[in-house]
């Protein structure tokens, strides 16, 4: 085995890219659960968002385009979810399941056309002397602009959550939407406005992974990153930037764990293709361990449909 | 005085059932009106249409002699009338402050909120530290949240539904002289209550509503408890009678009792020690989250303890499951009605076979015999005079006081040897709860040791032959109720551990007037 050839700086700079969809993913998720709304279904936006992008941006060759119509398929598709449980009452987790699995069988047939087709290259961007730093510009300041969208939006939220009005109403709404009607503030609205945000931003997630991070389209290729971002919203107990870390340890494993396979070590493949996953979920779970902490983080009406009766 | 608001006639109607029918009064300025009714009287729709939650279906409202029609709660508080609502309508996990920002059309930045809730909670006598979280508060202190809410908007008038349910006596004096201040200052209180002690004593006015019509106005002040009774149910009232036995051996003993809260907000329960005699009933008072729920689950056996905890007749039962439980004669009747004591979607014979199957041997070689669980669901309804179509409704379809009815009567006709209940009238009419205090009482004088948890301390004084408090999770001694004052229930209420951490607060009333 040869671990020289595995070089610290690319791997963590790699490591961004490889985290970002699903950070993109799991920011909306948080959004959208914050607000009490379980949505199962961030797999079948994901891989919706990724094909609308990729088709979009092979059609216009603009990779921004592409993104823009990620984040609108997306939102289109939670949309359909948020239509079935907020306004026909749907059961959220059934739901969700269906939203997933039609989101596969959808992009699937939307994506024949664009199988074997290579992306438009999304540029990085030019910070200029801050790109040119050693080791630090190269890990940092020397990414595409959705890698940083990201972390903004990770900010965004966070601040939002904490020191504004519309975040304490999305966090009264999913604490507790009896008595956040009864105060008269608009329950369904807000949550389907939630679930819109949630949509997209899991939408812009697939578009990152079919335009930058592999890129190109093949059918199936979110291969369960929906999934492992909606284990990390709950494992970072809803805490936006605890999300972050999550997302960045799951991508961070995954690079190291493909260089370990290229440098031919000699643990099985099968056990280090599982590593992300087991890894990210195992520091998860140590980090929220103190239950009762972790139960006062939970929005205490996740997952409840809401029916204003009388 | 003049007239702030007036109601003219008010009906909404939903299906099956006329909530509100051609109601009719009138509300001065900085007068406070009670407003009467039992349960599904139309109190609760009529306040919701003043509040904005429900509109009506004809009839007109005047504010200050304009017409009133307000589309939503927003549009109410703008026009000055604020509500403090029965089931707190707050968020646990939110701070004192956020909550209060909630309710607020234009809240002013975090920290001029908090100094403000400081200044007017310092006026009003109500202490409150705006950054706690709710969840952390007790329930006196969750409605101060909510009238300081309210006060903040400056309200013409304020709404108040059933404020004084989950309070202590000392919570229910504060509260009272705040909305004596109130009233002084010109805001009109619309009281809604079924303690009528309580409208005697605050309300100068009150209209009282029967079956969603006014069937009586008058002066409370004028009117004996007694005859206002009447007029809320319509009827004479019959007051249980004890049987006065003496009570027997020790039946079930509980000591040094002592189990850690399961969730944040719960409560710890810490030595708790009693000893249950038969044919005597135990009143347990308190306020409501002081740990009830837990108590009594600890005593069904949804949470199981050290085997020496919990002795039923000097056996260790402490480890026994609720069936196990049942088996020997031990059987509770829990507060929450449906999700806890039935299970809502579910007919009330397969209720009824939920927790009489090992005692009526509802079932062979784990086969229900449905012919007989229906005879012995009939035999509840029957004996208790619960109101429904058939064993063969659902939970659900009952009314409150109906389904407590039939949950207090599957268990007293198992003969139990100990019966726990927490909260057995909770939200049941006059005349219904009535009768379960009898059956209540005439299972204990058959020889049965009975615990009832209860907040209502004229229930306990009614029913119980001794009295203990439960406060914080710790149990006091236990006094005869034969003699015991109010004052004296406030105290054990109160609680030695309480009393430390409300003494400074508590000092603030005397010292801002």
């Amino acid at each position: 085995m040869d671990l020289s050839a595995i070089n610290p700086v690319v791997l963590t700079a790699s490591l961004m890219v490889a985290a970002t969809p699903i950070l993109l993913a799991a920011i909306g998720e948080l959004v959208v659960e914050k607000a009490g709304v379980l949505n199962l279904g961030v797999e079948g936006m994901m891989i919706i968002g990724a094909i609308c992008g990729f088709a979009i941006a092979v059609e216009t060759q603009s990779p921004l385009l592409g993104f823009i119509a990620a984040a609108l398929g997306g939102a289109v598709l939670s949309m359909l979810f948020g239509f079935m449980t907020q306004v026909l009452l749907s059961n959220q987790v059934a739901t969700g399941l269906a939203l997933t699995l039609f989101g596969l069988g959808l992009s699937s047939l939307m994506g024949q056309s664009y199988v074997g087709i290579k992306a438009p290259s999304t540029p990085s961007l030019n910070l200029g002397p801050l790109s040119d730093l050693p080791v630090v510009g190269k890990i940092l300041f020397s990414h595409d602009l959705m890698v940083y969208v990201s972390i903004a939006i990770i900010a965004g939220v966070w601040y939002m959550l904490r020191y504004t009005r519309t975040g304490l109403v999305l966090r009264a709404v999913g604490e507790s939407h009896d008595a956040a009607h009864a105060l008269g503030y608009k329950v369904i609205r807000i949550r389907l406005l939630a679930i819109g945000f949630g949509g997209a931003c899991a939408g812009l997630g697939g578009a990152y992974l079919s335009l930058v991070r592999v890129p190109q389209w093949t059918e199936g290729m979110t291969a369960g990153a929906g999934w492992i971002a909606l284990a990390i919203v709950v494992f970072a107990s809803w805490k936006p930037w605890r999300v972050m870390i999550g997302a960045y340890l799951f991508g961070g494993i995954t690079v190291l764990q493909l260089n370990l396979q290229a440098a031919g070590a000699k643990i099985p493949v099968e056990l280090l293709s599982m590593s992300p996953y087991l890894i990210t979920i195992l520091v998860l779970v140590i980090i929220s361990s103190d239950r009762r902490r972790a139960a006062l983080s939970a929005p205490a009406d996740l997952g409840k449909s809401f029916h204003a009766s009388l | 005085m003049t007239e702030l608001l007036k109601i003219s006639g008010l009906t909404k109607a939903y299906p099956g059932v006329v909530a509100n029918d051609d109601v009719s009064f009138t509300v001065a300025e900085g007068e406070v009106h009670a407003l009467l009714g039992e349960n599904g009287a139309g109190k609760s729709t009529l306040v919701k249409m003043i509040y904005g939650l429900v509109k009506p279906d004809s009839g007109t409202m005047d504010l200050h002699a304009a017409p009133y029609t307000p589309s939503e709660p927003r549009a109410a508080r703008a026009s000055g009338v604020a509500m403090v609502f029965q089931h707190f309508s707050l968020f646990e996990a939110l701070s004192v402050a956020e909550n209060i920002a909630l309710g607020m059309e234009n809240p002013p930045k975090m920290h001029e909120l908090s100094q403000r809730i400081r200044d007017v909670s310092e006026t009003y006598g109500l202490p409150l530290d705006p950054d706690r979280l709710i969840g952390e508060l007790s329930a006196g202190e969750r409605q101060r949240v909510e009238i300081i809410r309210c006060l903040l908007q400056d309200p013409k008038l304020l709404i108040m539904d059933e404020p004084t349910s989950v309070l202590t006596p000392q919570e229910v004096d504060v509260l009272f002289e705040t909305l004596r201040k109130l009233s002084a200052e010109g805001t009109a209180i619309l009281y809604i209550s079924h303690k009528l002690e309580e409208i005697r004593a605050l309300c100068d006015a009150a209209t009282i509503l029967r079956l969603g019509k006014v069937v009586a106005t008058c002066i409370p002040r004028e009117q004996s408890a007694r005859e206002m009774a009447e007029m809320m149910v319509g009827q004479a009232l019959h007051t249980p009678k004890a049987s006065g036995a003496e009570p027997g051996d020790t039946v079930l003993q509980v000591s040094n009792l002592s189990l850690p809260s399961a969730t944040p907000f719960g409560t710890t329960l810490t030595d708790i020690s009693l000893d249950l005699k038969r044919g005597e009933i135990l009143g347990i008072g308190g306020v409501a989250g002081n740990g009830q729920d837990e108590f009594l689950n600890a005593l069904s056996g949804e949470t199981k303890t050290a085997p020496d905890a919990v002795q039923f007749e000097g056996q260790p039962i402490g480890n026994l499951g609720p069936n196990e439980r049942r088996e020997i004669g031990v059987l509770c009747a829990p507060e929450e009605r449906l999700g806890h004591a039935a299970a809502p979607d579910m007919s009330l014979t397969e209720n009824a076979v939920l927790t009489a199957v090992q005692r009526k041997e509802l079932a062979q070689n784990s086969f229900v015999n449905w012919g007989k669980s229906r005879d012995y669901a009939k035999e509840i309804i029957k004996a208790f005079d619960v109101r429904t179509p058939g064993p063969g409704n659902a939970a659900r379809s009952l009314s409150g006081g109906n389904l407590q009815k039939f949950v207090i009567g599957r268990e007293v006709l198992q003969n139990p040897d100990v019966l726990v209940v927490n909260q057995p009238t909770w939200g049941v009419d006059a005349a219904a709860a009535a009768d379960i205090r009898q059956a209540l009482m005439d299972l204990a004088a058959k020889g049965a040791g009975v615990i009832v948890i209860s907040q209502d301390l004229d229930e306990l004084m009614e029913v119980a032959d001794r009295f203990c408090a439960l406060a914080g999770g710790r149990l006091s001694s236990s006094r005869p109720t034969q003699g015991l004052t109010v004052d004296e229930i406030g105290l054990m209420l109160g609680g030695a551990h309480d009393a430390e951490q409300e003494a400074a607060p508590e000092a603030e009333p005397t010292h801002a007037e």
